[in-house]
Order: C-alpha cells, then structure tokens, then sequence
C-alpha cells in the first residue's frame, strides 16, 4: 500500500503529460479541498478549545466545595463553629476557612457594588472547603450538618460541574463530528470531480488502453494530479484558516469560551496534518473513481 | 524523456529469412498461430450473433484481409483479435493464451505485441504527434527522444509534422502517424480496420506499401477492408489470402479476387 502510494504520487513527467489538462475539475478540486481544510482548521480548534474547558471547568470546580450557614441572628456564628469542628474530623478534607467580610463583598460587587453594607445585611456565612485524595463523602457529611448544624448546606458544586463538563464534552464530541463530515464531504466533491474528469477523458482512456497501458498507469495518471491539487488546496485552506484563528482577539478573562477558541503551544502542529490527510483521501477517492470507471470499460 | 534510448528503425527485418508473405515464425513467437479463433460466436446484447461458429488461424508472417459489406462485423472480429472484446462462445487464443482467462493486465501487455490502426484513429490531441507516435513506448515505461524516431517518421513520410499536433494533419497524415505509432513497439501483428476509408487511391497505396513493407519484416498483417482494388493491388505484390464474412461466417473467399 506505502509502496503504491508513493509510486502513484511520485512524480511522472511523461504519465502526467497524458492526460490533458483540465481546468474545471482542477479548479473545483483545489477550491474544495481548501473550503474544506480551512473548515477542518476551525472544527479542530473548536474540539481542542471545548477539550479544554472541559479540563479547566472539571478541575476547578472538582477540588472543592462550598459550605452556606443560615440561621437566626446570634446562633450563626455558633453554627460556624460547629461545622467546622465536623469538617476538622471528616476524611477527605484537607482544608476549610471561613471567608471574610471582605472576601464575600467582593462576592457580591458585581450585583450590589462597592459600598454594601455587608455587616448590617442577614448575608449567609460562606466556608470553603479543599478537598484531598479521594474526597469526602458528601451524602454523610449533608447528613452529620443536618444532624449538628441544621442551617448549614453543603454544596459541592456537581450539579454546576456536571452539565457543564457533559456539555464542554459533547462540544468535543461534535468537533471531531465536524472533521468527520468535512473528510467525507471532501472524498465525495473529489470523487465527483474525478469522475467528471474520467467522463471527459473517455477518448484518452480509450486511446491509452489501445496502445496497451495497464489500468494502474492510467489511473496513477489521474490520482497523482488530483492527489496533489487537493493537497495543495488544503494547504492553502489551512494557511488561511491558521490566519484567521492568529487574528482572532487574544484570550482574556472577561473573554471567555470565545477568546479561548484556538490553539495553544504544540496544537499548532496539528494543522500541518490536513493537508497530507486531504492528499490521502482525494488519493483513495481518485484511485477508487478510476478503478471502477476502468473495470467498466472494455 | 530518458537518455539511455536507440534508434528506432522499424523498416529493419528481424531475423527474416523468407520474407515471402505467408506463415513464417516471428522471433517472438515460436508457436504456430499469433491469432487463433475456435468456434467463435459473438452478439452484442439485445441481438442476435453478429459472428457465429469462426474458425480462424494467423499464421506468424502471413498476411490477410477480411472483407465484407458494412455491418457484417469486420470490426468486432477485429476487436476480438486484440482483446477489445470477448466472445460470448467459443475460445480466442492470443499468442496461446485463452482471451478469457487474461487479467485487464495481461490484455494490457497483449496489446503492446499486437498494433492496431483505425480507420477513425484517435490521438491524444493536446500532444504533439511525435509524442502520440511514441505513446506504446511511453506507457510501457520506456524513454524517447525526438531524434530516436526520425527514421520512423520519415518511414511514414511525417518528418515535417512531428511537432504538428493531431487535429492539424489530414486524413492521411492521420493514418500514417496511427501506423507509426502501431509499428513503435515493434509487435508481431499489425491489425489494420479499413486503414484507407478516409484517403484518396494514392494515399491508401502508400499506406498499402508501408503494410506489405512491414509483412515483409514478418510481421502479420490483417486489413479489414471493403475496397476490392486495394485487394487487387496488394495480391499483385503479396502473397495474401482474403477471408469474406458472409451470413455471420467466415469464409475463405475465391482466388479471382
């Protein structure tokens, strides 16, 4: 198969001179293969990018919880206390501090802005909790709070970390969907012009079988002409579509999923790989297109 | 195109001692017919047999023609000479291989000992006619210059059009650079399909010649062909027997020809 394939793309002056140019389908092939590949580069980038959110999203989240202490004035501070103690013999938890009046101001800046009151306001005391190896056990630990300090609930932040890694990871999923579809709608334009080609080239073919060439050195004819418009189309694709994803504005906290959309330290390498995958597939969907276009002629 | 090439001289005879038309052995071929037809039938689908029950044997070196009126199936004949079709009965042997136990390959190979020449020849029009003359070298992997195949060309008076590309030669120019082109490899059969219908009495001479030339080197010849005079002419010149197919048969037609 190696051996074939680098025979049939290797260059042959005299092999490729027989088959006569043919401006419509080379056209339509390197305009394919290079919509297609510059669509590839942005699927990747969007796969790579929803990967890591994913990561980010689930490690950040899943190393620690939240615990909220409501209750009637004069016993939440006795209440805090009582959690902590519980948090001090629960296994699985490295760490726990009350965050300050400070820290949940700046909590709440965003809604109520810099001046609030906090001191004077029945605002829920918040803990924070650092989990370690395996974790705790959530569903004991809701149970010893209900038990010990009834207005304390723990939140472990599944049910936000849940749907957003299941959704960061079906973004993924339809990613590589993405390229998917982009390849198989590339093999069927590149079949398609092939057997366009093939259709317009009868006479050649008829003539060429006349003089005794073997189905392999016509079609070799063929393949190695679509084999390298469809890598050079997505090399161009890929050039543009690299540009366009270095132009995009640069990544930044308030930016979010958008500005993190591109590729990061030795995934730029990886759209060198579409266009040696776009010579593969115009090289199988030509070599399939001939094949059957040659056994059918006599 | 390569470097390491020869001369190509195509009038040179190849070990022909008896270049008398008839069977003689070709180099190539020590068996005792190149073209061997045995209860042949052949119909296209939705008719009836075009050929039926042929019985046939080229001898190597002999020289035919097969004549008939229009549509009788010179042509299919001649295409299952070379392997173009395959009979829907009977067996066709090519230099003793059964045409249906061949691979698309071995056809391929075939076709390079066998020359054929069209009378509606077809070229490849975007190469110059140097380059279509030398195309049964090109596709079998060998290398040509243009100065390998001057004598060629001059063989069949085209010296001047070598750069020429095909659609700007006439209808003899056309058959002589089809002949050319089928002689370049040197093959043992020369298969010739009313090779002088699109030229005037002079030109279909001189293709003529250039035939017996070649069946004088030993090569065999067949012409499908329906001008009587051409018969007549080349049976003054060579030893040529001519084969009639009539009521989807072939027969071997009267001496008074």
């Amino acid at each position: 198969m190696r051996r074939r394939f680098s025979s049939l793309v290797s260059r042959d002056t005299q092999a490729d001179r027989v088959v006569p140019p043919t401006g419509f389908t080379a056209r339509l092939t390197v305009f394919a293969s290079g919509a297609m590949a510059f669509l590839a580069v942005f699927a990747l980038a969007l796969s790579l990018a929803t990967g890591r959110l994913a990561d980010q999203w689930s490690d950040a989240l899943a190393q620690s919880a939240t615990i909220r202490v409501s209750a009637p004035d004069g016993q939440v501070d006795q209440q805090v206390l009582t959690v902590m103690e519980v948090l001090q013999t629960t296994p699985g938890i490295k760490d726990a501090r009350v965050l300050t009046d400070s820290e949940q101001r700046d909590l709440l800046e965003p809604w109520f802005g810099p001046d609030l009151p906090i001191e004077t306001l029945p605002v829920p005391r918040l803990i924070e909790v650092i989990e370690e190896g395996e974790g705790y056990d959530p569903e004991g630990l809701r149970q010893r709070l209900a038990g010990e300090a009834p207005g304390a609930i723990l939140d472990d932040h599944a049910r936000w970390r849940e749907p957003l890694v299941r959704a960061a990871d079906r973004l993924r999923g339809l990613g590589v969907v993405s390229i998917l579809l982009i390849t198989l709608t590339m093999a069927a334009m590149i079949t398609l012009a092939a057997n366009a080609a093939l259709a317009a080239n009868a006479q050649v073919i008829h003539v060429l079988r006349l003089v005794g060439a073997r189905d392999r050195y016509i079609a070799g004819a063929f393949v190695r002409r679509f084999t390298l418009r469809a890598f050079s189309g997505a090399a161009f694709g890929v050039i543009a579509g690299v540009l366009a994803i270095l132009f995009l504005p640069s990544a930044d906290v308030g930016g979010g999923f958008l500005t993190g959309l591109g590729f990061r330290g030795w995934h730029w390498i990886l759209p060198l790989a579409i266009p040696p995958l776009a010579g593969l597939v115009a090289f199988l969907a030509t070599r399939h297109a001939a094949n059957t276009t040659l056994r059918e002629l006599t | 195109m390569g470097s390491k090439t020869r001369k190509i001289k195509p009038l040179q005879s190849r070990d022909c001692n008896n270049c008398n038309a008839g069977a003689k052995l070709s180099p190539r071929n020590t068996g005792h017919t190149v073209i061997e037809f045995e209860e042949v039938s052949y119909g296209y689908s939705g008719t009836g047999p075009l050929l039926s029950d042929i019985n046939l044997k080229l001898a190597p070196g002999s020289f035919h023609f097969l004549t008939g009126p229009s549509g009788a199936g010179k042509t299919t004949l001649i295409k299952l000479c070379y392997g173009a079709l395959v009979p829907t009965q009977g067996r066709v042997t090519l230099f003793d291989q059964d045409v249906r136990q061949m691979t698309r390959d071995d056809v391929a190979h075939t076709r390079r000992k066998i020359g054929v020449v069209h009378q509606d020849v077809q070229f490849l029009d975007h190469l110059p006619v140097h380059e279509n003359v030398a195309l049964p070298l090109t596709v079998s992997g060998k290398t040509t210059e243009v100065s390998d195949l001057s004598d060629l060309m001059e063989w069949v008076g085209l010296t001047g059009q070598m750069e020429a590309l095909p659609p700007a030669l006439s209808g003899g120019e056309r058959q002589r650079a089809a002949l050319a082109r089928a002689v370049i490899m040197s093959p043992d059969v020369i298969l010739a399909d009313e090779p002088t219908g699109n030229v005037d009495w002079d030109m279909s001479q001189r293709l003529l010649k250039l035939l017996i030339e070649l069946n004088r080197m030993g090569k065999t010849v067949l012409i499908a062909t329906h001008d009587m005079n051409l018969i007549r002419a080349a049976k003054a010149q060579v030893q040529a027997r001519v084969l009639r197919i009539s009521d989807h048969r072939v027969q071997l037609a009267g001496a008074d020809l």
